[in-house]
């Protein structure tokens, strides 16, 4: 077993966020969003990861006006803001929910399955909602 | 060190979790059944071709406490597949280089 060493200011972590839930049905999406938002602050390497029902999160035209919530959908705009750019969705779940990258609100980088895998792979931190 | 741990604790019944880790996860990985997640383990359930499958891809483990709890300690589970206790899961986290929730 190796010493744990506290990793000093200059170290730069790789912090992957997977999305897998739709956007209203509970509120895993949202608050994930927002734990983006804040990591993106600490100037870390964080990539933004969409699959499984998780890609309808960035459906265009979401209008929530009769349920009541946040529209938060507009709010992916924001990652660029703060220089998270590595943003990745999965082709394999789009194609099975029958969108593609015109249906986003935000541009992505469309990915096969089997080529995020190796993105995923490289990660220091993976945190999944 | 290995590669990644990934984490399943939703039944394979009710969740896609499962298929997703096994869709994304690198081959050389390792996936640990906790929780709910057990239910994948069962070597006589409707799930278990899914592990089977993928037996040279990765090393499968099962928490043995999750699977006694849930009264299945003397149900066969998927050869090869191997059960841990808490120090083992404990072990297993220390021996990957990251740890992976598919919650």
């Amino acid at each position: 077993m190796e010493e744990w060493e506290e990793p000093g200011p200059e170290v730069v972590k790789r912090f992957m966020y997977v999305n897998r839930r739709a956007p209203y049905g509970t509120i895993y999406a949202l608050e994930c969003l927002e734990v983006v938002l804040v990591a993106a602050a600490f100037d870390q390497d964080v990539s933004v990861v969409f699959v499984d029902d998780g890609v309808c999160q960035l459906k265009k035209n979401q209008d929530t006006t009769g349920i009541g919530m946040k529209n938060f959908s507009k709010t992916f705009g924001a990652l660029d803001d703060y220089d998270v750019e590595k943003i990745y969705v999965e082709k394999e779940s789009l194609d099975a929910r029958g969108l593609n990258a015109d249906d986003l609100v935000i541009p992505v980088e469309v990915m096969a399955a089997e080529d995020l895998r190796e993105i995923m792979a490289q990660q220091d931190v993976v945190i999944s909602s | 060190m290995k590669s990644m741990l990934h984490l399943i604790n939703k039944s394979p019944f009710e969740r896609t979790a499962l298929d997703s880790c096994l869709r994304l996860a690198k081959p050389g990985s390792s996936i640990l059944l906790i929780e709910d997640g057990v239910y994948a383990a069962l070597a006589n359930a409707a799930h278990a071709e899914k592990i089977t499958g993928r037996m040279e891809d990765f090393t499968f483990y099962a928490l043995a406490p999750d699977i006694a709890a849930r009264g299945l300690g003397d149900a066969p589970l998927i050869e090869g597949l191997v059960a841990v206790d808490y120090e083992g899961f404990v072990d297993l986290v220390a021996d990957h280089e990251a740890t992976q929730s598919w919650l």
